[in-house]
């Protein structure tokens, strides 16, 4: 039953993996024949400026979009959790952005934040006439701000759903004690959600290594260099300037980072993964 | 998941028995590996009006010969000059590569994937004899033909909107210190003295390329694309990345500038909408001015004029920079049949009459000598003998900077134009940003 997905695996993911680190070593320019390099390129990219500024402004996305998805996330799960009619409508009005492609997301909101003929411009809003995409500060606090506007509903849908499992006799217990609102949900809710947090959280954190299409419309990674990620610097060297062995140095460290995070957020979380929660068990 | 697999295996499979053609959009791939031969592809670029002279030049080709026809697509400029590497290094070209010449062009001929077409020119002189001597020097590498020049010659000149002038009751400028002049005036009255499509960053580098020329000569530039060590340190180049960074810090270019892309034609909005008095652009956004911008072209609104001297500037102000022509050259990986079509294309409907007549009408200049006498006929005879007289007269029409170089070192200069403009770097640190790619 495996073998489909493992011939799969390996077709579109190890194999491809062997060869990025293959060309890492090489000197190739897109175009022409392939050259051994040895270490040279792995030499000039760790030594570039560009990279620990690169893995900086990735972090950083990592970060902060983590830091604003997840008590966002967290509070619209927990109430979308409950059993009212109209939170159901809701809940498929949330869900919306997550349908919308990424570039098309990322066209229409630099549409919307053009400073001269965009929403603040055409409403006559001094406060959103900002130079949203071409301050540092603000054209990445605006990449933070779209990619959470995305994907706040996947993750908001992950805890409803680990919400609805937790057991209604807790609820029922701590509500005779006199526990209100607010308490039920920092004693019972949070640590409840402990495993879902670490799911949702890894997906956040390696799926923000990937990020790409959205920033690359949005700001091309500029101004200047203020909201290069890792992903968006690998495409610049290879496909840009036409250096394949350096954007495949970068892609291995992208690999090697994402296996990192992934390894340590399990490890964080899932030491007794196995140990169930559920009522009865 | 299923379906992503069976669509990449489908594209790996390759050779089917015909090309799609038909299908348009962003099959490239099938279509130059279709073994019938009986059909070349072309890519092309999208923006009006000259995409549209490009499909009708191929639809006037197939119509003239239903046996061996061409495919054409097109695609976004930014987006098209990945594409189009990518698809070359793959092997997935297109038969007829659409360039800007150049490094571009240079890397292509390294690796190979492109005919040298001297042997072919030689024996079609008269081909060659149509345009324009000056068009073929970003063409030619190491002395050999690879690409032949077509459509038209856009020097970058600088424009202004009359009516933002009327109101703050000024003049054109006439010295880059009537432009630095000038900043406060615009400013002062709301309007933005200059549009500029800054995310796209080619557009900052018109700036640099103009200043280089005028205050020092086409010579500043020429060291750095013959590889001489640390040229970019010249006091000429440290000065007038030093000036361009002045005109930053007065607020000479419009806010926002560097989230506007010229792709989107932004730029030349704010121009025609009254926003930004000038606008330092391509001689192709005449053509797209007059279309987008309502009665702004046709209403006698838009002017137009060589970049001015630089006070103590060494270089001739009748110099200029931008395209000297479009380039097309034959894939090597094309099959004999294609190539066929591809050299009948180049030598009839790529430069016959009526694409003269076509690209006049877009208010550019064909590389076809003496098309000017196409001009007169023209409602845009005065823009178009202003360009062609600055083409023809001009001591020195230099290519753009990021056409001329390679790839990679374009890429470098790019990034640390944006810096520049960014005012993150200093004119010093930018030189030595760019002396390390010297000769890449």
């Amino acid at each position: 039953m495996a073998v489909p997905a493992l011939v799969f695996f390996a077709g579109f993911g190890v194999i491809p993996l062997v060869g990025v680190l293959a060309l890492s070593f090489t000197q190739w320019d897109g175009l022409g024949e392939i050259r051994l390099a040895g270490f040279g390129n792995w030499g000039a990219i760790l030594r570039d400026p560009g990279l620990p500024h690169a893995l900086w402004v990735t972090f950083l996305v990592m970060a902060l979009s983590w830091a604003f998805q997840t008590p966002a996330s967290i509070l619209l799960g927990t109430f979308l959790a409950g059993k009212h009619r109209y939170r159901a409508v809701l809940s498929v009005l949330f869900f919306i952005p997550l349908l919308l492609s990424q570039a098309a997301i990322a066209i229409t909101f630099k549409a919307l934040l053009d400073p001269n003929f965009g929403l603040g411009a055409g409403l006559n809003i001094p406060f959103l006439v900002q130079d949203w995409l071409g301050e540092p500060v603000l054209a990445f606090g605006v990449v933070i701000f779209v990619v959470s506007w995305q994907f706040i509903p996947f993750h908001s849908l992950i805890y409803q759903g680990g919400v609805r499992q937790i057991p209604r006799s807790m609820y029922e217990a701590a509500e005779l004690d006199g526990a209100g609102r607010v308490r039920r949900f920092f004693s019972i809710t949070l640590p409840q959600l402990r495993y879902t947090i670490v799911t949702s959280s890894t997906l956040m954190v390696v799926g923000s290594l990937t990020f790409f299409d959205l920033i690359f419309v949005l700001t091309a990674g500029g101004p200047g260099d203020a909201t290069r990620v890792l992903a968006l610097d690998m495409y610049k060297r290879g496909f840009q300037a036409n250096l394949m062995g350096p954007a495949s140095v970068i892609a291995v460290i992208l690999v090697l980072v994402g296996l990192f995070l992934a390894l340590l957020l399990r490890r964080i979380g899932g030491r007794d993964a196995g140990h169930s929660q559920l009522e009865g068990v | 998941m299923g379906v992503p697999l069976g669509a990449a295996l489908a594209a790996c499979g390759g050779t089917g028995p015909t090309q799609t053609g038909a299908g348009g959009g962003t099959g490239g791939g099938d279509a130059t590996t279709g073994g019938g031969g009986s059909s070349a592809t072309y890519w092309y670029l999208s923006t009006q009006p000259q995409e549209g002279v490009r499909t009708r030049t191929i639809e006037r080709f197939n119509k003239a010969n239903p046996t061996g026809t061409i495919t054409g697509t097109t695609f976004q400029n930014d987006a098209y000059k990945t594409k189009i590497k990518t698809a070359i290094g793959a092997g997935q070209a297109p038969t007829l590569i659409w360039g800007w010449g150049g490094g571009t062009l240079r890397s292509y001929v390294q690796a190979g994937q492109v005919d040298d077409l001297t042997p072919w020119l030689d024996q079609n002189a008269a081909v060659k004899d149509k345009l324009f001597p000056s068009s073929f020097g970003a063409a030619t590498i190491d002395g050999k033909i690879y690409a032949m020049p077509c459509e038209t010659m856009q020097p970058i000149v600088l424009y202004y909107d009359k009516r933002a002038f009327d109101k703050i009751g000024a003049q054109p400028p006439q010295t880059w210190g009537d432009i630095l002049d000038l900043v406060p005036k615009f400013n002062a009255k709301g309007i933005a003295p200059f549009s500029l499509g800054g995310q796209s960053r080619w557009t900052n580098m018109m700036w640099l390329e103009f200043l280089f020329d005028r205050m020092g000569g086409p010579e500043i530039f020429q060291a750095v694309f013959d590889g001489e060590k640390d040229a970019w340190n010249n006091p000429i180049a440290i000065q007038a990345l030093g000036e361009v960074q002045k005109l930053v810090k007065a607020n000479g270019f419009v806010k926002g500038f560097s989230s506007i892309t010229a792709d989107s034609n932004a730029d030349q909005a704010l121009l025609y909408t009254g926003k930004a008095a000038m606008m330092l652009h391509g001689g192709w956004t005449y053509g797209s001015m007059s279309t987008d911008g309502g009665d702004f072209v046709s209403g006698g609104n838009l002017g137009y004029m060589n970049f001015p001297p630089v006070d103590g500037g060494k270089g001739d102000p009748g110099n200029t920079v931008g395209n000297p022509g479009q380039y097309i050259s034959i894939s090597s990986k094309a099959t004999p049949e294609q190539k066929e079509i591809a050299k009948k294309f180049l030598s009839t409907s790529l430069i016959d009459d009526t694409g003269v007549k076509e690209w006049v009408e877009t208010g550019a200049v064909p590389i076809i000598k003496g098309s000017d006498a196409q001009f007169a006929a023209s409602k845009d005879k005065d823009f178009l003998n202003f360009v062609y007289n600055i083409a023809v007269n001009a001591q020195s029409f230099a290519q753009s900077w990021d056409q001329a170089l390679s790839p990679t070192a374009a890429e470098v200069l790019l990034d640390n134009i944006s810096k520049l403009f960014q005012m993150s770097i200093s004119p010093q640190q930018f030189a030595t940003n760019m002396n390390a790619v010297i000769g890449k």
